[in-house]
């Protein structure tokens, strides 16, 4: 697998005095499922908006080996048009590149269907379900056809029984696309069902403290959830987060 | 059943009140230049209906030049604020000016430069002036409210200043712009009737010229029947920016949903 990114000695120190990021460096091959895993407020968020160009480092570098790849970033909240429907929702980043409108209505229509939305197409957010929004900013993270898909936490506010079913088809439309994925997370045990690298920061300012890798989706026994090798996988990544 | 009573309750109140208003000056023998019966101020209304509604046409005409020319002045520098840290620094304390000093203080003067030749567009000018303010405010606190996320979103996928601002700003923006426009549409007819007040005698024709005119003959039920013209042109404006604002926001905004 090539490179893909790499982010080096990365530091952030906000305005008020608080320093986010201390030396933050990990690289990251094209086809990755990674966790980025830490306690609360330890600058994960920080790290994932530098990655996106949407935060400039105070220091260090971002770097892409073949140029920036085409992004999608999912929030923790939905952020979605609230006067628009999902569809329309959903084709926003089209709208902005400037597809035609019929081609980018496919295209945002086809990513609904995806991520099990089809029929839902003109329902505006407030009718939907707080599973079925984020499932619309997945959609509509996935219309541009994005190669590097950036989550920050965009689960943790949803039940424990959709955030299996989203968990799921994230690694779906993850298998499907060959997408690459940095997902930000303060769950240990989602980290380890969904990503094959779970990179640990440690409490504020973040650095990185252990990069553990995991077995492969594909090495992985039948019902992963309740293998004992899912609970080893935990218990790897807790230690490594306590002595963090 | 529930909306028939909601009609039917404040339209008894009504007829209550006036039935009492008939009886009270009927028995006390009040004199009609103080206070007309309600059947006297409806017969004066149905004898001068021609003048008083060319009257009631002029108001409306003008107040709703004041507030179309303050709906799109506002706009605009709201856009512009939004654009531009500088420009709303540099300006919105003028903004602030204009709105805290006193319209009819300035009405005399604004008389002049436009001259008695041309009332209207000075009526017109200063109705606007005054519903200037409360829309612009509210625009740019709207144009403000925008989600965060969704403006790092259209960062995210290139878009120009003009995209984010008719894809996210915009729409984001029309809740409030909606409610300052609900203020500035009552407050321009206030500003259209101060400044019929002002112009004075000779040179304004409409429902407040009347005012001061049956004022000074002493026509007190044509007085009234032009102050009902002028209270039912205000709820007119009321009326219809509510529809206005119900028909853009009840399917998305918490303000008109209906709630079950």
């Amino acid at each position: 697998m090539s490179e893909l990114l790499a982010a080096k000695n990365l530091t952030k120190r906000f305005p008020d005095g608080v320093e986010a990021l201390a030396d933050l460096s990990f690289s990251l091959n094209s086809g990755d499922f990674v966790s980025l895993l830490g306690p609360s407020g330890c600058g994960k968020s920080t790290a994932l908006r530098i990655m996106s160009g949407l935060l400039a480092p105070d220091g260090g570098t971002v770097s892409f080996s073949g140029g920036r790849p085409e992004m999608g970033f999912v929030f923790q909240e939905p952020t979605l048009m609230p006067w628009a429907d999902a569809q329309t929702n959903a084709r926003l980043p089209l709208d902005l590149k400037h597809v035609a409108r019929g081609e980018a209505d496919a295209r945002a229509a086809a990513a609904l269907a995806r991520v099990g939305l089809k029929g839902f197409e003109r329902a505006l957010p407030r009718e939907l379900s707080g599973g079925m929004k984020m499932r619309v900013s997945i959609a509509r993270a996935l219309a541009a056809k994005p190669k590097l898909l950036l989550l920050d936490e965009p689960f943790a506010a949803l039940d424990e029984i959709t955030r299996a079913a989203l968990n799921d088809d994230l690694l779906r439309l993850w298998h499907e696309d060959h997408l690459t994925i940095i997902f930000v997370t303060h769950s240990v045990a989602e980290s380890c069902y969904l990503s094959e690298r779970v990179l640990v920061m440690t409490p504020r300012p973040g650095r990185l403290a252990a990069d553990i890798a995991l077995p492969k989706q594909t090495e992985r026994a039948p019902g992963f959830r309740l293998a004992p090798q899912f609970l080893d996988c935990q218990r790897r990544v807790s230690c490594a987060l306590g002595t963090a | 059943m529930k909306r028939l009573l909601d009609i039917a309750f404040p339209l008894f109140v009504a007829v209550l009140v006036l039935a009492a208003w008939e009886i009270t000056v009927a028995v006390k023998q009040v004199p009609p230049y103080i206070l007309p019966a309600p059947s006297a101020i409806a017969a004066a209304l149905a004898q001068n209906w021609a003048s008083l509604s060319a009257s009631m046409l002029v108001t409306i005409t003008v107040t709703l030049q004041g507030f179309f020319g303050a709906l799109v002045a506002a706009v605009l520098l709201a856009i512009l604020f939004s654009q531009s840290r500088l420009a709303e620094r540099a300006l919105y304390p003028y903004a602030v000016i204009l709105q805290v000093t006193p319209m009819v203080a300035i009405a005399p003067l604004i008389l002049i430069w436009v001259g008695f030749d041309y009332i209207d567009r000075a009526l017109a000018l200063i109705a606007g002036m005054i519903a200037f303010f409360p829309i612009l405010s509210n625009a740019v606190q709207g144009l403000k409210s925008a989600d965060f996320n969704l403006l790092d979103l259209t960062w995210l996928y290139g878009a120009s200043r003009w995209q984010t601002l008719v894809k996210v700003q915009l729409p984001s923006a029309l809740p409030a712009l909606l409610t300052g426009m609900k203020v500035g549409g009552v407050i321009a007819l206030i500003g259209e009737v101060t400044a019929e007040f002002a112009a004075g005698s000779g040179t304004a024709s409409g429902l407040a010229w009347r005012i001061v005119e049956s004022g000074n003959r002493l026509e007190i039920a044509t007085l009234f029947a032009a102050l009902a013209l002028l209270a039912l042109t205000g709820i007119l404006f009321f009326a219809a920016l509510s529809l206005l604002e119900w028909a853009l926001l009840r399917r998305w905004h918490e303000s008109a949903m209906a709630r079950y």
